[in-house]
Parts: structure tokens; C-alpha cells; sequence
């Protein structure tokens, strides 16, 4: 028996798993029987354990580089960084599908134990939910995808990875993305669950929030890798493009996003109850959106790995899971009428659904821009898209009004305010913002781009207001028990971590938002072509060319690429010199046709940035070697035997360095880069100040008069 | 047929950890919600905290909150009267 044929058994026994779980969770939401219940939960965690041996079966291929295995043929080769092996299996189409089903099994079997005593009646239903999702992804894997699939004769060498995808961050992009997508899976489970068994309390949401916030963080994770990528490896210099598949992961994200705040309307008022679920039926239908379009083909993308066949397997399960979902929620909309009114429009829970009609608004338009290829070509039979200047020159004035909401929605109670103490909370804050712009409008360059100006002002906004909630929270929380001020801020926050971990969520987004306005507002860039020692100048630099480099299996990267030609610039700014070594990477072709020695220029070509990361600015610089005066060495190496291949190389490099050509860069200035992945970990830590769990999670069980019960328990909370 | 072999060696282990359940029927009565109280119990008492702390920190008026923290104990009564009756 193979490792294969195990791996091949495990998917099947794992498909034959997920649909008992299917069957026995409605059997046992039908029934209310017990035992059966159980059983459909045990079959999950069955599942898990199943797809956990075949991820091994198949990570433990992919480093012994076993060709036999058709996926590892096709994208692992023996000189293949190990590291890069253990995360090649997600650049295919059935190692993604793995993946997915994998973490959803993780996922559910988590869910499905920490509420094993909880939700009894929700959870069965929840589990034939989360199942019938598992079935779907191991549907596609046993009977068209299978990742265990052989090949009869097996390479003597693999095709390696896709050169692009050669970057720590891009490794780390998929998991991450696809924990996202999964993770909001669970709480799509058991709105449904709630929903069929009519309990639209709150007690669904409380048991599956923090599933809601893994999901979101780790998807908005996920997208920063993903444009860190785009920054530091693609060779263009940005890091979001308005690319389909980019948009695709932005979206569930932006109603994730939107989710997150209006189940808190839910939990404290009762209210909201329809939107919530039509939120996350939206959000879960978009992450499956997102899975599918990565691999579709059917809109241009720079994620175009490889063309998929399961198009319309995907439309059709995603079209069956809209519809079902959106007929379960017309038919219990009385169920999820709410149970209070708004009180007054000043209110917490008012600027909460404003902010989930902005959020809501910029994902239509980035879904309309993202497919309007698509509607186009339906409409007129031609095919035009739109591009960055459509998504940006809407969606910049939304994100302003978005990050004014983010500052004012901390400074809201729920229910209603008075103007007396809107007076006092708004006035340190707003005055913040206002000296801060006039002293950048004084100081700085900054009103040249008004949308950026604003935006500036608005960050500060932000950061005053979180500051004035930790300072007077700090101050009340001293008052009462006479803490000294450093003991009562940490306890303040550790007492409200969903509170204050929100907050520093908000101060991180609007960070990311103050490097999204810098960097797109008063970046240079130039492109210019440079024989070695000349200059160019760009803002303060002063970037010379100094001389051509060759490097033969030693990429500076470590991606593993056999021939790197890059350049060593030295670059000037006032009293400083530094020393700039950008690269391109070249792999070699399959195509024996191109010759021994063409076929390594022939291939793949990847662009090594060097970056100089600054806090107010980066220097960015990429080099595109012209290689035209090559073709005579390449040719004679060609016709050389095979055996001397190697020589030729090293004599085509040489020549390359003793003679060497005029390169074509690229340097851009982009100030405040830096600051979206700093405020990408801002919002990081503040997700896991929330997510961690309070104290308050002890049981209490004492009994004695209620209001004398309530004051002790409370006093302890 | 090679994949035969090994599919109904894990398909058998997971019958077995997967139906054991099933043998020993438990009751159908009314679910228990004790757990569940107790998560709304929780959930209560934090925003009668919260909205401590806001009065305190001088984002509710003294009336409003007076008001609110009746409503909300009333309604965290209400839930310690029900787990009471479990």
C-alpha cells in the first residue's frame, strides 16, 4: 500500500464522514435524540483527524519530492527550497481544496466541542451545516480533484514552484486567507442552525463571535500579506492593484467587518436580528466567492495560476447555499423581528449601522467594478472593465467617511446621549484633529492632496479619541478603587478587553488608512534606463548606478532560483550613503527546444526589489537587465554538448559583467508606506487583546437572594 | 483495489469512535439551557459594567444611567430566576 493509496482512502472515508455528519446532525435536530447528536459531532472530529493524515501523507511527499505524486511533479522539484516545499502544496487547484477542507474540519471540530454542552438545540443543525460544507470540498476532491492522484511514469525531476510565489509572505497569504473564509463559515452554520430551530436570540452569536473575529483577523492578515507581496516582489511597486481575486478577499472582509459591530447591536439591544443574518449568509457567500474566483479564469487576473474545471460546480453549490439560506430567513422573518426600538439617532447602535451601510457601500462598488467585465459583455456583448481610477476615485471619499465613523462611534453610549456629554467627549479630540491640521497645512506639503490632508486629520481624530477613552477611562476606574494610575489602566483593559481591543483596532485602521493616503498621494516614481555610473535623482536620492552582478545558484532571496542578475547601487541623501543590491531572478525552462544554456533565460523571470524601509519614506528600486547582448554567448553555449552547459553559463555571466549592457529600473519614494503594515499590526494586537478570553468566563453557581446575588457576582466581574 | 484495503481499515475505526454514542440512548427530554443562561447571565452583567464604567468616565448622564443599570439588573434577575428554576 501506498502513501498515495492511503491518502486516496482517507478522502474517501472522509467524504463518506461528512455526509453521516449531514444525515445524523438533521436526524438528530429533527429528533432532539441525544446520542445522535453526539454521533454527528464525533464524525467531525473524525473528519478533522482523517484530513489531518492526509495533509501529512501529502506534506511528507512534497519534501521527499516523490514524483510519482502528479502534484508534486507539478510543482515541487528536488532543488526547491524546503521551506517553499512545505507551502508549495497551495499553489495548486487540489492542494488548495485540501487545505480549505482541512481547516474547516479543524475549525467545526473547535466550534463543536466548546459548545458541547451549550446551543443543543442549534448545534446538531450547525454540524449538518458545517458538514454539508466539508462534503461539497471532498465531493470535487474524490471524484475530479484528487490531490493523491499518480502518474505512471514518474519525472526524474519536478517543474518546480511558480517562481512568483517564491516569497515568505505569499506562503503565508493562503493559509491565512483561507482561515478566513473558513472561520466565517462557522458562524454561517449556526445562524442557519438558529434560524430552522427558530431561537434568533443572542445566543448563537455569543457562542460563535469569537470564531467571527479569528475569521476576520485572520483574513485581513491574509490581505496584507497578500499586498506586502504585491510591494516587494511583483516589480511594479504597488501593493493593491484593484485586482479581481484581491478584490474578492477584500470583500467578505468589508462584510465581516460590518458583522462584527452589528451582532453587538444584537447582544445589548435585541435589534438588528435580519441584517445580522443576511450579513453572514453575504459574508459566507462572498469567502466561497473568493475561494472560487482565485482559480475560476473567468476575470483577468494576476492570480491566474492555472485554469480550473470547476466553475460551474462551484456557481452551482454557491447558487444552491444563496438560495436555500436566503428562503430560510424569509420564512422566519417574524422570528427575527426586533425586540426594542431606537431610541434616539444619537446613539451607539445609529453610527453602528451607518457604519455597516459605508462598509456595505464600498463593498457594492468594489463588486460592481470587480464584475463589471462580466455584466458588460452581458449587456453589449463586449467585454470592458474598469480600473484603480473607478475603485479609487469612489471609494477614497467613502474610507473618509468611514474612518470619521470609526472615531465617533467610541465616543457614543448605547441607547442615547446627551449633547452636554457629547460637548465634553468631543472636544479634546476634535480639537486635536483641528490643530493637527493646521499644522500640517503650516509645515508641510500635505495640502497638495486634500483627500490626504483630511484623511491625516482624521487619524489624529482617531488616536485622540482612543487616548481620551483609555486616559478617562483609566482616571474613573482610579476613582473607584484608588488604584495607581498604571494598575488601573491595566486592569481597565484587562477587565474590558473587547472594549479597549476594539479601540486599538480602530487606531491601527486608521494608521493603515494614514499609509494608504500617504504613499498613494505623494509617491515618485522613475524609470529610467542607466549604464554603469550614471545617476539618477529622485526626491532627496541621489542613486548611482555601480556595476552589474551575476550570481549563479546563490540568489541573494534564497528562493532557490540557479541565475540571478541584479546590480549594486549606491545611493546618496544628504550625509548618508548606502549600498542598493536589486536583482532579477531567472528559472529555467522545460522547453529543451530553447537549448541547454537558453533554456535558463528562457523561463520565468522574477523581479528581487531591494527596499530601504523608512518611517516617513521608502526607497524602492527594482532592475530589469537587458539581456539582448547575450543572445550571441547563449547561442554559442547552445551549440556546445550538454555536458559543458555549465561552463557556458559561467561564460555568458562574464560576459555579461565584463561588458555590461545598460539596465532598465525602477525607483519610487513612497512615504508613509511603511505605516499600512504597521497599522496591519496595530489591528492585529488590538483583535487579540479582544479575542483573549475575560475572567468572567468562570461559573459562578451560588445561590441567595437575587439583587444581593447580583451585586456580589457583580462586584467580582 | 489498493485503495480498497486501507478505506475500510479507517472507515472501521471511525465507525467505531463515531457510533459508540449510539448505543447507550440517552433521553429525549427538554434540552438543558444552563449553559446557555449562564452565557447570557455572563453577557448581562458585563453590560451592566459597561455602562458603569461610561457613567463614570462621563459619557452617561447620571439620570440615563440610573435608568439603564435598573433595566438592566432587572433583566439579569430574570435570567438568575430562570437558571434557579433548572
Amino acid at each position: 500500500m501506498s502513501s498515495a493509496d492511503l491518502g486516496t482512502a482517507a478522502l474517501a472515508v472522509a467524504f463518506g464522514t461528512a455526509l453521516y455528519a449531514v444525515a445524523a446532525g438533521v436526524y438528530a435536530g429533527v429528533t432532539r435524540r441525544r446520542e445522535v447528536a453526539v454521533s454527528a459531532r464525533r464524525a467531525v472530529y473524525a473528519l478533522a483527524v482523517l484530513l489531518v493524515l492526509a495533509m501529512v501523507l501529502l506534506e511528507a511527499a512534497y519534501v521527499r519530492s516523490d514524483f510519482s505524486f502528479a502534484l508534486v511533479a507539478q510543482n515541487s522539484s528536488t532543488d526547491t527550497p524546503t521551506f517553499y516545499k512545505l507551502t508549495a502544496m497551495w499553489s495548486s487547484q487540489q492542494g488548495s481544496l485540501l487545505l480549505w477542507v482541512f481547516l474547516l474540519s479543524v475549525f467545526s471540530s473547535a466550534v463543536l466541542f466548546l459548545t458541547r454542552h451549550r446551543l443543543r438545540e442549534i448545534a446538531p443543525w450547525a454540524t449538518a451545516v458545517l458538514a454539508a460544507v466539508a462534503s461539497f470540498f471532498l465531493y470535487l476532491m474524490v471524484f475530479s480533484e484528487n490531490p493523491f492522484a499518480t502518474l505512471a511514469s514518474p519525472p526524474a525531476e519536478g517543474n518546480g514552484l511558480n517562481p512568483l510565489l517564491r516569497h515568505p509572505a505569499m506562503m503565508f497569504h493562503p493559509p491565512m486567507l483561507y482561515t478566513g473564509y473558513v472561520g466565517f463559515t462557522i458562524p454561517f452554520a449556526f445562524a442557519m442552525g438558529a434560524l430552522i430551530t427558530r431561537n434568533t436570540g443572542a445566543d448563537w452569536i455569543r457562542a460563535t463571535r469569537r470564531f467571527a473575529l479569528v475569521a476576520w483577523t485572520f483574513l485581513g492578515f491574509g490581505i496584507l500579506l497578500g499586498s506586502l507581496w504585491s510591494y516587494s516582489e511583483l516589480g511594479w511597486g504597488g501593493y493593491w492593484a484593484w485586482d479581481p481575486v484581491e478584490n474578492a478577499s477584500l470583500m467578505p472582509w468589508l462584510t465581516g467587518t460590518a458583522f462584527i459591530h452589528s451582532i453587538m447591536v444584537q447582544e445589548k439591544r435585541g435589534m438588528l436580528r435580519i441584517w445580522n443574518v443576511s450579513l453572514i449568509i453575504t459574508t459566507f457567500m462572498l469567502a466561497l466567492l473568493g475561494t472560487f474566483l482565485v482559480r475560476s479564469g473567468i476575470l483577468d487576473s494576476i492570480h491566474a495560476f492555472g485554469a480550473s474545471t470547476l466553475g460551474t460546480k462551484f456557481l452551482v453549490f454557491i447558487s444552491i447555499a444563496l438560495v436555500s439560506s436566503t428562503l430560510l430567513v424569509v420564512w422566519r422573518r417574524e422570528d427575527l423581528r426586533s425586540q426594542a426600538r431606537i431610541d434616539t439617532l444619537l446613539s451607539r447602535e445609529v453610527f453602528f449601522l451607518l457604519n455597516n451601510l459605508v462598509l456595505l457601500l464600498i463593498c457594492v462598488v468594489i463588486f460592481w467594478g470587480t464584475f463589471f467585465p462580466l455584466i458588460s459583455e452581458a449587456l453589449t456583448g463586449t467585454e470592458e472593465s474598469v480600473g484603480p481610477p473607478f475603485f479609487n476615485g469612489i471609494i477614497a471619499p467613502i474610507a473618509l467617511v468611514l474612518v470619521a465613523l470609526s472615531a465617533i462611534g467610541p465616543l457614543l453610549t448605547w441607547r442615547r446621549n446627551t449633547w452636554k456629554t457629547l460637548r465634553r467627549a468631543f472636544l479634546v479630540p476634535l480639537a486635536v484633529a483641528v490643530v493637527t491640521l493646521v499644522a500640517l497645512l503650516a509645515f508641510t506639503s500635505a495640502g497638495d492632496s486634500v483627500p490626504a490632508l483630511v484623511m491625516f486629520s482624521l487619524a489624529a481624530f482617531v488616536g485622540a479619541v482612543v487616548a481620551q477613552e483609555f486616559f478617562r477611562g483609566a482616571r474613573a476606574r482610579r476613582t473607584m478603587t484608588g488604584e495607581p494610575p498604571p494598575i488601573a489602566l491595566s486592569r481597565l483593559v484587562g477587565r474590558n478587553r473587547r472594549r479597549y481591543g476594539g479601540y486599538i483596532v480602530h487606531v491601527g485602521i486608521a494608521v493603515l488608512f494614514l499609509g494608504i493616503a500617504g504613499s498613494s498621494s505623494f509617491n515618485d516614481q522613475k524609470d529610467v534606463r542607466l549604464e554603469p555610473g550614471e545617476t539618477v535623482k529622485i526626491k532627496d536620492y541621489e542613486v548611482t548606478y555601480r556595476e552589474p552582478t551575476v550570481a549563479i545558484e546563490d540568489d541573494r532571496s534564497g528562493t532557490g532560483a540557479p541565475l540571478s542578475f541584479g546590480a549594486v547601487l549606491d545611493v546618496r541623501k544628504d550625509d548618508e550613503h548606502f549600498v542598493m543590491r536589486p536583482a532579477r531572478n531567472y528559472y529555467p525552462s522545460q522547453e529543451s527546444a530553447m537549448g541547454p544554456v537558453g533554456r535558463f533565460f528562457g523561463g520565468e523571470a522574477t523581479s528581487e526589489v531591494d527596499l530601504r524601509w523608512g518611517l516617513s519614506q521608502d526607497l524602492w528600486l527594482a532592475v530589469q537587465p537587458d539581456l539582448r547582448k547575450l543572445k550571441g554567448p547563449i547561442r554559442r553555449g547552445n551549440d556546445l554538448p550538454e555536458r559543458f552547459a555549465g561552463e557556458a553559463i559561467v561564460a555568458v555571466a562574464r560576459h555579461y559583467v565584463d561588458d555590461p549592457p545598460p539596465a532598465a529600473f525602477r525607483a519610487i519614494v513612497s512615504p508613509l508606506v511603511v505605516w499600512i503594515w504597521l497599522g496591519g499590526g496595530i489591528v492585529m494586537a488590538g483583535a487579540l487583546l479582544a479575542l483573549w478570553p475575560s475572567p468572567e468566563a468562570r461559573r459562578r453557581r451560588v445561590t441567595s437572594l437575587y439583587a444581593a446575588r447580583l451585586g456580589r457576582e457583580l462586584s467580582r466581574a | 483495489m489498493e485503495v480498497v484495503l486501507p478505506a475500510l481499515a479507517l472507515a472501521a475505526l471511525v465507525a467505531v469512535l463515531v457510533l459508540a454514542p449510539l448505543r447507550t440512548r440517552a433521553a429525549t427530554a427538554a434540552p438543558d439551557r444552563r449553559d446557555d443562561l449562564e452565557a447570557a447571565k455572563e453577557a448581562k452583567y458585563r453590560e451592566i459594567k459597561d455602562a458603569e464604567l461610561d457613567f463614570r468616565m462621563g459619557k452617561l448622564s447620571e439620570e440615563d444611567w440610573r435608568a439603564l443599570d435598573a433595566e438592566l439588573r432587572a433583566q439579569a434577575i430574570a435570567i438568575l430566576r430562570e437558571l434557579d428554576r433548572l
